[in-house]
Parts: structure tokens; C-alpha cells; sequence
């Protein structure tokens, strides 16, 4: 017997205009997964997301979320999401708790238990003592917290994250996380788009690289590295005529050029006589970084 | 089939945003309204001696009530609904939950007409301490004015959804609602304007709201009444009509 996945995405396109934002999308998140969809900005991940909370509407192809058909049943659906935007749009002029409040009577969750799940959202946000406080009195860090929260005041069997960390600083940053820890572990069902690699690989159970629109590369993370770039690069700097003669003794190995170096993946596999003829160079562990701009071509942050 | 979590939840969130602002949102809406109603009752007022058989100030401060449900109605279905959908993302937020467009809009054209039901009762009151007989009548005005203020307010949604930028309402407010307020004979009898403008007035809600809240005040006039109930009930139904359109198709990609 199959298992109906969280998420289904069957050749979907989006398009605006001449611009197609998401370009015959396959994808599948089965229950209790977190998938990190990892790619740069414009690469269709918030469109993605839009379209799985019935708030864009696929040009082509078939949208699935836990069995119920999007758009059609996204009422449904969304009664069983919870969704975090990129951009806050807490009520500014309420205090915390009439913010989880108003997302509480919005969900299905009886006029009784209200109560208990705004406590609930505030002790997970660390908020409780400041329940009271206006929005607008918060710091970013809190607000961020608080967005998340909301999201999670109905317990939601999915949870969608779409850029939960982008701008905030590395100490807030490491709090969410700690956040999106606690719903993997709970196996709540997590779709994360996110354009820091390092995010991705600290969340995600798997990872799907988007780029113009499709998905390009979908595995766990250690999966990408072995099956793409092996374990170690070997980094080389230098002017542009030394790179190019780097990258032209390693024809055949995959190399990546950034800015003033170039590096050869798979390094583990080089051989000998190629190590000798390209020289000194610094070793280092490969990482999904070098996945990504070996297969786009593009760089992330 | 009516959702009440999703209007319940929409009303909820109208219910603690107005608990927080409802000194300013009171304030604008009742005080503009009121001061037209006291420099035309009591200052046009000494010079006029009676309109129609009413005493100017009757005239006048049962045709404020209209102005008041007017401008607490449409400016609030503009202005607010413009702010939440463009500025402040409100409408992104609630769409990821179990409500739709159709319930969103419903649930705050619902709200607006309710507070235009209230504040269109301030001028009323500031007309009887200057000499407005009470009557049983008047317990029918805040209904006509939710009526009223429910048409206006999706009317006032649906144009915040046609306009490029917020600036747009310059042209709105001068163009649309200024003649709108003065040709519904608030001000001065409809009878003192030429022909073409009275036809026109035939199509203005509020000229049917001032009607009916005159004769609320004065005594019903039987099937005109049913008339004016009429075509407020047919204005409500084509401006949230438009207005659900309008907004779904700015809201949903």
C-alpha cells in the first residue's frame, strides 16, 4: 500500500506574465519530513509555497496536500497548515496574545481550548512573560518567534517555513532553529524553503535544490555531497590566468569557480600525477554549497 | 454553507483592533459629521426659516446621519482595506488560514456597517438637544444605517481595490464621494437642482438612505420606503459583489 505523502506537486508551472516562476514542478514530502527547499531568490520557492496554500493558482499540473486537492479543497488544507511567511505581518498595535488569539479563532480549535493554545504558543515562542506586550514593542528576534508561534497555535500536521531566518542575527537565528528542531522531533511534516545552506543542512532531512523554477537535485544532505561532490574539495587562489589553468589541468573533474578561486570537487579522487601538475592548494571538506553551483551554476549566500 | 470559525475569527480580530483604536476611529467619524451638522443647522439655519415644512435643523440633522454612515463606511472600506492588503500584509496572513476572500470581505463589510450604524446616530442625537423632536421612528436608524453602511463599506473595498496607489483616493474622494454626499439632498432639497442631477440622485444609495431616515424620523411614506429599502439591498449585493471579485483577483495569484 502507498502512503498518501504530506505534499504532492505534480507538474506544476506558474507563470507570470513571460516569466514562468515554477516550471513543471515534481515534488513529494511524505509525513514527518522536513525538506529544506534550498535555492537562491527568484528561484520559484515562495511561489511554491503561495500555490500550496491555495493563495496562487498553478497554470498546469496537480497540487496535493494531505489528500486534499489544492486549490479546490485549500480550506481544508489550510485548516490543517500552519504557514510562516517571510514577511511580518503580526498586528503591530496587539499585544502578543491577542495576536495568537485572533489566529486561534481562526483554526479550528474549540472556543475552550483557545486559551491553553495561545499559553501553549507563547511558552514556544519563550514569550509567556511578555503576552502582554504590543507587538510593536518587541524585537525582531521576538517578532520572528511570535510569527512562528502563530503558526503553530492549532498544532499543525504541516508546517510551512518560508525563509524563517532571513536577516536575523546568528544568536535569534540559532533560536528558531531550536524551534524547527522541536517539530521535527514532534514529526510534524516541515517544508522549509531557505536560501542559507547552512540552515538547510542543519534542519532539513532532505533537501531539494530549486533553481528557475524545477527542482534540480533532491536527497538527503550527505546523499547530495557523496553523489555530486564527494567529500573534499581542493581550493586554489589566485588571477584569473592561474584559475583558468587550474581549471584547465583538472578537465574532466568538476570544479567550481568563485570569485578569486576555483575548486576542484571530489578531490579525493584526483590523481596523482593531476595533484602534482596543479600544485600547492588548500584542502577542505566539501560542502552543499558546492553541490548548488556545480549544478546552477549560481552562488547562494 | 456559512463558516463561523472564519467570520468569527475575522470578527474577533475587528473586535480587538476597535478595543485598542476606537477613540481616534469614534472621533473621526462622528466629529466631522456632526460639526457640517452645526455649521449648517445653526448657522445656515438662522438664515433659513423651513425646507419642505422641516425647520432647517430637521432638515439638516436627519440628512447628517446619512454623512455620517457615509464617511464611516466607505473611507474605513478604503482606506483600511487598502493599508492591510498592501502595507501591512494582513490579508497574506489570514488567507493561509481556513478563510477565503469572500468571507474576509463579508466579515469587515459586516464590522463597518455595524460602527456606521452607531456613529450615524451622533448627528441624530446632536439634533435633538437643538430641537429635534424624538420619535419611535428613530429606533429604525442605526438599521438604516447598517444597510446603508454595508453597501459603502464593500463599495469602499472594491475601490481599494481599483486604485494604482493609495494617492488614487484624492481623485475618489473629490471626484466619487464629494458629489455623491451632496447630491443626496443631505444638505438641501434635491428639487432646488436641475432635472439630469435628480435622475442621478435616483442611483445614489445615500440619497435612498437620507429618504428613509427622514421618514423614519417624520413618518414612513409606505412603498417609497420599500422602494429606498430596495435598492439599498440591491446596492449591498452588487458592491460586495464587486468587491469579492475585485480583491480575489488582487489577492490570489
Amino acid at each position: 500500500m502507498t502512503e498518501t505523502p504530506a505534499l504532492r506537486l505534480q507538474g506544476v508551472v506558474k507563470r507570470f506574465g513571460a516569466l514562468t516562476a515554477v516550471d513543471h514542478l515534481d515534488l513529494e514530502v511524505p509525513e514527518g519530513v522536513c525538506l529544506g527547499l534550498l535555492g537562491p531568490n527568484g528561484a520559484g520557492k515562495s511561489t511554491t509555497m503561495k500555490m500550496l496554500t491555495g493563495q496562487a493558482i498553478a497554470d498546469e499540473g496537480t497540487i496535493e496536500v494531505l489528500g486534499f486537492p489544492v486549490p479546490a479543497k485549500s480550506k481544508q488544507a489550510r485548516g490543517l497548515m500552519g504557514v510562516v511567511p517571510q514577511a511580518d505581518n503580526l498586528d503591530e498595535e496587539l499585544t502578543c496574545a491577542e495576536n495568537l488569539l485572533i489566529w486561534a479563532t481562526l483554526q479550528p480549535i474549540a472556543r475552550k481550548q483557545r486559551p491553553q493554545a495561545v499559553a501553549d504558543a507563547l511558552a514556544l515562542a519563550a514569550l509567556t512573560d511578555r503576552a502582554h506586550s504590543k507587538v510593536g514593542t518587541l524585537s525582531g528576534g521576538m517578532k520572528r518567534r511570535l510569527l512562528i508561534a502563530r503558526g503553530l497555535v492549532h498544532n499543525p500536521r504541516v508546517v510551512l517555513l518560508d525563509e524563517p531566518t532571513v536577516g536575523l542575527d546568528p544568536q535569534v537565528r540559532a533560536d528558531i532553529w531550536v524551534i524547527i528542531d522541536r517539530l521535527r522531533n514532534e514529526g510534524v511534516t516541515v517544508l522549509m524553503s531557505t536560501h542559507y545552506i547552512e540552515e538547510a543542512e542543519r534542519l532539513a532531512d532532505d533537501i531539494a535544490i530549486m533553481s528557475h523554477g524545477r527542482i534540480i537535485a533532491r536527497g538527503a544532505p550527505q546523499q547530495l555531497l557523496d553523489t555530486h561532490v564527494g567529500t573534499h574539495a581542493l581550493e586554489f587562489y589566485g588571477p584569473p590566468e592561474r584559475l583558468t589553468e587550474v581549471e584547465a589541468i583538472a578537465e574532466g573533474m568538476p570544479t567550481r569557480r568563485t570569485g578569486p578561486s576555483v575548486s576542484i570537487l571530489r578531490a579525493e579522487s584526483i590523481p596523482e600525477a593531476m595533484h602534482e601538475r596543479l600544485g600547492a592548494g588548500t584542502k577542505r571538506v566539501a560542502n552543499l554549497e558546492d553541490v548548488f553551483v556545480l549544478l546552477t551554476g549560481e552562488v547562494l549566500e | 454553507m456559512i463558516d463561523v470559525h472564519a467570520y468569527a475569527g475575522i470578527l474577533t480580530r475587528e473586535a480587538i483592533m476597535f478595543r485598542r483604536l476606537w477613540v481616534s476611529t469614534t472621533f473621526a467619524s462622528i466629529v466631522e459629521p456632526t460639526i457640517y451638522l452645526l455649521a449648517f443647522g445653526l448657522g445656515l439655519g438662522a438664515l433659513i426659516s423651513n425646507i419642505n415644512g422641516y425647520s432647517y435643523i430637521e432638515f439638516v440633522g436627519t440628512g447628517s446621519v446619512a454623512t455620517a454612515v457615509l464617511f464611516s463606511s466607505v473611507f474605513t472600506g478604503m482606506f483600511t482595506t487598502y493599508v492591510r492588503r498592501v502595507y501591512q500584509k494582513t490579508y497574506d496572513g489570514l488567507l493561509s488560514t481556513p478563510v477565503d476572500v469572500s468571507e474576509i470581505m463579508t466579515a469587515e463589510g459586516l464590522w463597518i456597517a455595524a460602527k456606521a450604524g452607531v456613529y450615524g446616530c451622533a448627528p441624530l442625537l446632536v439634533a435633538m438637544c437643538f430641537g429635534l423632536p424624538p420619535s419611535w421612528g428613530m429606533l429604525a436608524v442605526p438599521f438604516i444605517g447598517f444597510l446603508t453602511g454595508l453597501g459603502f463599506g464593500f463599495f469602499g473595498q472594491w475601490l481599494s481595490g481599483l486604485v494604482p496607489s493609495i494617492d488614487s483616493f484624492n481623485y475618489v474622494t473629490s471626484a466619487l464621494i464629494t458629489p455623491l454626499f451632496l447630491v443626496a439632498g443631505t444638505f438641501f432639497p434635491l428639487t432646488q437642482l436641475p432635472q439630469w442631477a435628480q435622475t442621478i440622485a435616483q442611483i445614489n444609495p445615500l440619497y435612498h438612505c437620507v429618504e428613509l431616515v427622514r421618514h423614519a424620523v417624520f413618518g414612513w411614506e409606505g412603498w417609497a420606503d420599500v422602494w429606498n429599502v430596495a435598492v439599498l439591498i440591491m446596492f449591498v449585493i452588487i458592491a460586495r459583489y464587486l468587491s469579492i471579485r475585485r480583491l480575489r483577483k488582487r489577492l490570489i495569484g
